[in-house]
């Protein structure tokens, strides 16, 4: 499918070979270094309702890595969110002035009807500006899935039938469950290793296992360590639970150290989603099978390829 | 047959009849004044609601005539978000000219609200839009939020 001026919105919206379309140009950037003059003249402007450093600072890097101009403003304050503006009047008013708009805001769908809102301008005769998300509320996140399936490509040398442990919150972790749906496209071997009042939801195991995917759930780290090609760790936060002593009884358990990833192959990749609390003890830090850095810093050619591709400065 | 609508177990008329307009039967009881809102009948339309009427169908049922106004397909999808099971009588001189059975539609655009109180429709000035993902039990998920709203937790706009 074309991606000049596509939104994107939901991981969902994307085929195997869009991703790999998105890789091949990423990958192309990792090896032979960023075209700083592709986006030159563009400007991208960078919405964020909620802080998020991590995710601006990659976009925003992304963006100019390849020479667009960025603008952008983060947290409502001092902005015209704060006197009341709609997000429709915000995203109106912002297409004006840029090519393309990251958006980052807390309500969930806010993304899908942002695209809406610059189709619709089409329609008066402005050309249509792309919207990319940085996450909308607890619902998606559609470029940290990405670039998690590219660390996986690029650390595997494959997507395509790999083991991948999911570990910590995933039942209400946004990142866990877009993986899931995306990873039932190449035929992942899932296992979800949780507590019993954090696993993984029935809708994604049935839909899993519509798509024929297998799949098993674990309450102990050590059942799945040695086996996993990927191990995927995630924040257990300590609101999900109903008092701090059922907390304390799982958060040992969830965790990861040095020591544990000795029982993994050497070939395995240990990521996250960041930020960590203390789910990965500081000592596997330095361990060869620790990823989540690196993996972080696969966002900036992923954005930088998502950017050149929906604003047509790429095939 | 007539347009007339009969208490079901006595053939005895206790909502008198219309003679142009639309009958709509067989609502669950305690819906008809809710379908009837939703519909945007209770302005300045002719409006006859039966209430808790016998039914040998479903033991008790609603009713809703308008004299003088023709409901369409747009009508009927609405209804059967709420009515699955409910009929329509289009009447036309006393008589019955044409009779329905509703359907909930595969896009439920504007009438319905997403139960996930975070979604940019509940926050915002923004119409709803659904795909129905299944009628029986009635599944529908939303355009924006993905959320799947069940037929139990399904709130009307207005
Ligand atoms: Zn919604």
């Amino acid at each position: 499918m074309n991606f000049t001026n596509r939104d994107v919105v939901s991981i969902k919206d994307f085929s195997k070979q869009d991703l790999e379309k998105v890789f091949s140009i990423a990958g192309g950037f990792a090896k032979n270094g960023y075209d700083r003059k592709l986006l030159k003249g563009k400007r991208v402007g960078l919405l964020f309702y909620e802080p998020s450093t991590r995710t601006r600072m990659s976009f925003d890097t992304a963006a100019q890595t390849i020479g667009a101009d960025t603008i952008w403003f983060a947290g409502p304050e001092g902005t015209s969110v704060m006197k009341g503006e709609t997000l429709k009047d915000t995203i109106e008013t912002v297409a004006n002035y840029v090519d393309a708009i990251i958006l980052r805001h807390p309500f969930d769908g806010s993304a899908r009807w942002a695209a809406e809102i610059t189709t619709r301008r089409t329609r008066r005769g402005a050309p249509k500006v792309p919207i990319i998300s940085g996450g909308d509320g607890k619902n998606e996140h559609p470029t940290q899935t990405m670039l998690d399936l590219y660390s996986m490509l690029i650390t595997q040398g494959r997507i395509e039938s790999l083991n991948v442990a999911l570990i910590g919150d995933l039942k209400y972790g946004r990142t866990v469950h877009s993986l899931s749906y995306a990873l039932s496209m190449y035929n992942a071997r899932l296992s979800f290793v949780a507590p019993d009042m954090l696993q993984i939801p029935s809708h994604i195991t049935s839909f899993l296992d519509r798509c024929g995917i297998k799949h098993s759930e674990h309450s102990r780290i050590e059942d799945v360590i040695a086996d996993a090609d990927i191990v995927y760790m995630t924040r257990i936060q300590k609101e999900r639970f109903p008092d701090e002593n059922e907390y304390n009884k799982v958060k040992g358990l969830y965790r990861i150290s040095k020591s544990m990833l000795s029982a993994a192959k050497p070939t395995m990749r240990l990521m996250h989603p960041l930020p960590r609390v203390d789910e990965i003890t500081l000592d596997a830090d330095d361990d060869p099978r620790a990823y989540y850095f690196q993996q972080a810093g696969n966002g900036v050619p992923i954005r930088a390829a998502l950017l050149a591709l929906v604003m047509g400065a790429c095939e | 047959m007539t347009g007339q609508i009969q208490d079901d177990s006595k053939k005895k008329l206790i909502v008198s009849p219309i003679e142009n307009g639309t009958v709509v039967d067989h609502l669950p009881p305690g819906t008809a004044v809710k379908i009837a809102q939703m519909l945007g009948l209770m302005g300045d339309s002719i409006v006859i609601i039966g209430q808790n009427l016998k039914s040998t169908k479903f033991g008790r049922k609603d009713l809703i005539k308008v004299e003088g106004k023709f409901l369409g397909e747009p009508e009927f999808n609405k209804i059967a978000l709420l009515a699955p099971n409910a009929t329509v009588n289009i009447v036309r001189d006393s008589a019955i000219t044409e009779k329905r059975h509703v359907a909930v539609p595969d896009f439920v655009e504007r009438v319905a609200l997403c139960a996930n109180t975070n979604c940019i429709t509940n926050k915002e000035n923004v119409p709803t839009r659904f795909i129905t993902a299944s009628r029986s039990p009635l599944i529908m998920v939303c355009n924006y939020c993905g959320y799947e709203t069940k037929g139990e937790e399904l709130k009307l706009k207005g």
